[in-house]
């Protein structure tokens, strides 16, 4: 078990070495660190706002860079590296974190020195990572976190002895309430060169030994590992008790869901109101021309349709961030896993489903939890079906105008809200036939191994949570606002083009009413007119836009959804079976571009997305036929 | 270097096979190379003390404690993971 050491210690700062004012100091440090050490909360407590989430190129896996200013005003730059238990790359994170470090990961730039973060309560399993980090040669300061959790649980470690052992500067923080990062700050301020450790580093490959030296090197630094948590131990079993549990699980779900809903729904009828307000204002105060039109009907019209979206977005980010850190999810997880294992997924892939019926793009950017490629991409596919937000506007619309109101279950259950529960259940039938389908098929995993660690319950810090809500949101509305913002303006110049006297045409007679009749035929079997021909194009931007595109056509200004003169319109021109067929498609049809970017995004391709948006649009097309002949 | 496939006797008992609350030494693990590093990485190592911890509602996955850390597997693979009484000589790792 000799060690073949990587003796770069000294050297390997050519660019540092140019900088007048400290010849070690190094300008990007990496950040690594096994999952759940607090990397990323330390991550946050470095940079602050003054960060960036980007994928690496050609992967998925999500980049966090940030800066941090030294008191001297110097900069450094942070880069966040996915979690990892070891550096033999094998998942694409560990992948990325090794060639990152490597300095072989294109588009980044070789860190000069390395924050190797370990959870300081589990220090014999996370001395694993030090080895091959250490092996590496690059200058490294080794932060043992999560310090106030070791002391108040009677565990213990001498930060000198350990350092002298591992040849590297040693401090103790704790991330979450901000102590010890003067450590930190003085290492990067100057990181010194490594010296040669006390026990010499094990043979990377081989973890029995990798093992015995973590367990040397801990017994050599006199670390006494923490008693196991009192607190996590009670409510384990409180949450996981056989009966407490889920029922204790099914009150989180309903209450994450209601306030997806009830809680949301006012934040999103001001911003609503905020952005009309604000278009109007706009529409009379600029002189009248096309260009006002643009600006109001078309990017104020569009982008304001996502806006509305950012107060459930937020809503559930903050649930499902306080459940995270909180280590709560990790419980959910566990007990959901059972019935995601009946239809071919796992345990990981319930949290995405459940985001998703406020919108897929967040739920699938959530799926990155799910180490399991094929578990991940299933849960992909199948997201979009979750009845979301924007599918409300438009089941709301067509409901009120084609379904009576009548009592079913006494004043407790009415025709209505039945209809709308039927949807949302339409819609989760749709997602288990797909991910059955899939299992068995193209996205058969033998024996997926689901190994989830059960972190120990902690406080959430509001700041953390601050912090992921306005990453997430900054996320959303650039991803989410971009593609919309350019559909909208292309829509409204298909609208108002070709010119007649210098004159926008009527709808009937603009591009966009070409194209209406065009696909007239196409969806004539449906039980659709060429009206609703242009609403289902302008939806696939988002589908709510149907409505506003319904009412612009019906010549009804606002296109308000609850507007009665929308549904008098639409009750004329569309039968009743036809009502029922539009449901049906847009219960299964893709109609939201920003999912479809979302999803070539994360899985790093055109080909899934294309597979899900034409079988998505195929079966909502099939069951809208079936569902207009048994309707009509 | 470690056992990949062995059933020598039928009496060999596994992680699932362990009541809440039980503690044994892992013997080997019954695993392909990749399953098996990434076992070992998170501390399944022969020798090491295992012990069921808690279960889901519905008794699977169960959560098994090793070396300080918890971590949740399914029965499958549970019961891969191979395990002999607690040896009272030897330390825990």
């Amino acid at each position: 078990m000799s060690a073949p050491r990587d003796s770069a210690g000294g050297v390997g700062l050519p660019e540092a070495a140019a900088a007048p004012v400290s010849p070690a100091r190094p300008r990007t440090v990496a950040i690594v660190g096994p999952p759940n050490c607090g990397k990323s909360t330390l991550f946050n407590r470095l940079t602050g706002l003054r960060q960036k989430v980007a994928n690496y190129p050609g992967v998925t896996v999500e980049q966090h860079t940030g800066v941090f200013t030294l008191p001297d005003g110097h900069e450094v730059l942070l880069i966040d590296l996915p979690g990892v238990y070891s550096l033999s790359p094998r998942s694409e994170d560990e992948q990325v974190t090794h060639d990152v470090l490597l300095g072989i990961h294109a588009g980044s730039p070789k860190p000069q020195a390395v924050l190797l973060i370990l959870d300081a309560t589990n220090l014999n399993r996370h001395l694993l990572l030090a080895a091959p980090v250490l092996s590496l040669g690059l200058p490294t300061l080794v932060v043992l976190n999560m310090a106030d959790d070791l002391r108040s649980r009677g565990g213990n470690v001498d930060v000198k002895l350990l350092a002298a052992q591992l040849g590297a500067p040693v401090v103790l923080t704790s991330a979450a309430k901000g102590e010890g990062l003067e450590g930190i700050t003085h290492f990067l301020k100057e990181a010194l060169p490594r010296r040669q450790p006390m026990v010499q580093l094990p043979v990377i490959s081989d973890i029995p030994s990798c093992r015995a030296w973590a367990r040397q090197v801990g017994q050599g630094s006199g670390y006494q590992a923490p008693a196991p948590s009192d607190w996590t131990r009670r409510l384990d079993a409180l949450f996981l008790h056989p009966i407490a549990g889920p029922a204790i699980f099914a009150l989180v779900v309903t209450l994450v869901f209601q306030s997806i809903f009830s809680l949301a729904a006012p934040i999103m009828d001001g911003v609503e109101e905020l952005v009309s307000a604000s278009g109007i204002w706009l529409a009379a105060n600029l002189p009248d021309s096309i260009w006002r039109s643009l600006l109001t009907d078309g990017v104020w019209g569009g982008v304001g349709s996502v806006v509305v979206f950012l107060p459930q977005i937020l809503i559930l980010f903050t649930f499902l961030g306080v459940l995270e850190d909180s280590g709560y999810l990790a419980r959910a997880a566990l007990i959901a896993d059972r019935t995601m294992a009946r239809i071919g997924l796992q345990g990981k892939s319930f949290i995405p489903l459940l985001s998703a019926h406020a919108c897929a793009v967040p739920a699938i950017m959530s799926t990155r939890t799910i180490e399991n490629k094929r578990d991940r991409i299933a849960t992909i596919l199948i997201a979009p079906f979750m009845t979301c937000s924007a599918r409300l506007p438009v089941y709301t619309l067509i409901i009120a105008a084609f379904i009576p109101e009548r009592p079913v279950l006494g004043a407790f259950l009415g025709s209505r809200a039945l209809s709308l529960l039927g949807l949302y259940a339409l819609g989760f039938a749709a997602a288990i036939f797909t991910a059955r389908l899939l299992k068995s098929s193209i996205l058969e995993s033998t024996r997926a191994p689901f190994i989830l660690e059960m972190p120990p319950y902690r406080w959430p810090t509001l700041r953390s949570i601050g912090l992921r809500l306005y990453d997430r949101s900054k996320v959303f509305l650039r991803r989410a606002g971009t593609v919309i913002l350019a559909v909208a303006v292309v829509l409204w110049v298909l609208a108002h083009l070709p010119l007649q006297d210098g004159r926008p045409p009527e709808i009937e007679n603009s591009l966009a009413g070409t194209i209406g009749r065009t696909v007239e035929p196409l969806i004539e079997p449906l039980g659709f007119n060429w009206k609703i021909g242009i609403g289902l194009i302008t939806s696939l931007a988002a589908r709510e836009v149907i409505v506003g595109t319904l009412g612009t056509i019906y010549g009804i200004e606002g296109g308000d959804e609850s507007s009665a003169g929308l549904q008098a319109a639409l009750q004329k021109d569309l039968s009743f079976g036809g009502a029922v067929a539009l449901l049906i498609f847009f219960a299964f049809a893709m109609q939201c571009m920003s999912t479809v970017a979302v999803v070539r995004r994360e899985t790093g391709g055109w080909k899934w997305p294309a597979i899900q948006f034409a079988y998505m649009t195929g079966m909502a097309y099939g069951c809208a036929w079936i569902a207009f002949r048994l309707a009509s | 270097m470690l056992q990949l496939s062995s059933r020598k006797h039928a009496a060999a008992r596994s992680l699932s096979d362990l009541r809440l609350g039980e503690e044994a030494v892992l013997d080997h693990l019954d695993l392909g190379p990749e399953e098996l590093q990434r076992m070992m990485e998170l501390g399944f190592l022969p020798g090491a003390v295992v012990a069921a911890a808690r279960a889901a509602p519905g008794g699977d996955p169960r959560v098994y404690r090793v070396d300080g850390s918890e971590f949740a597997l399914r029965r499958e693979m549970a019961s891969r993971l191979i395990v002999r009484p607690p040896d009272p000589d030897q330390g825990r790792i």
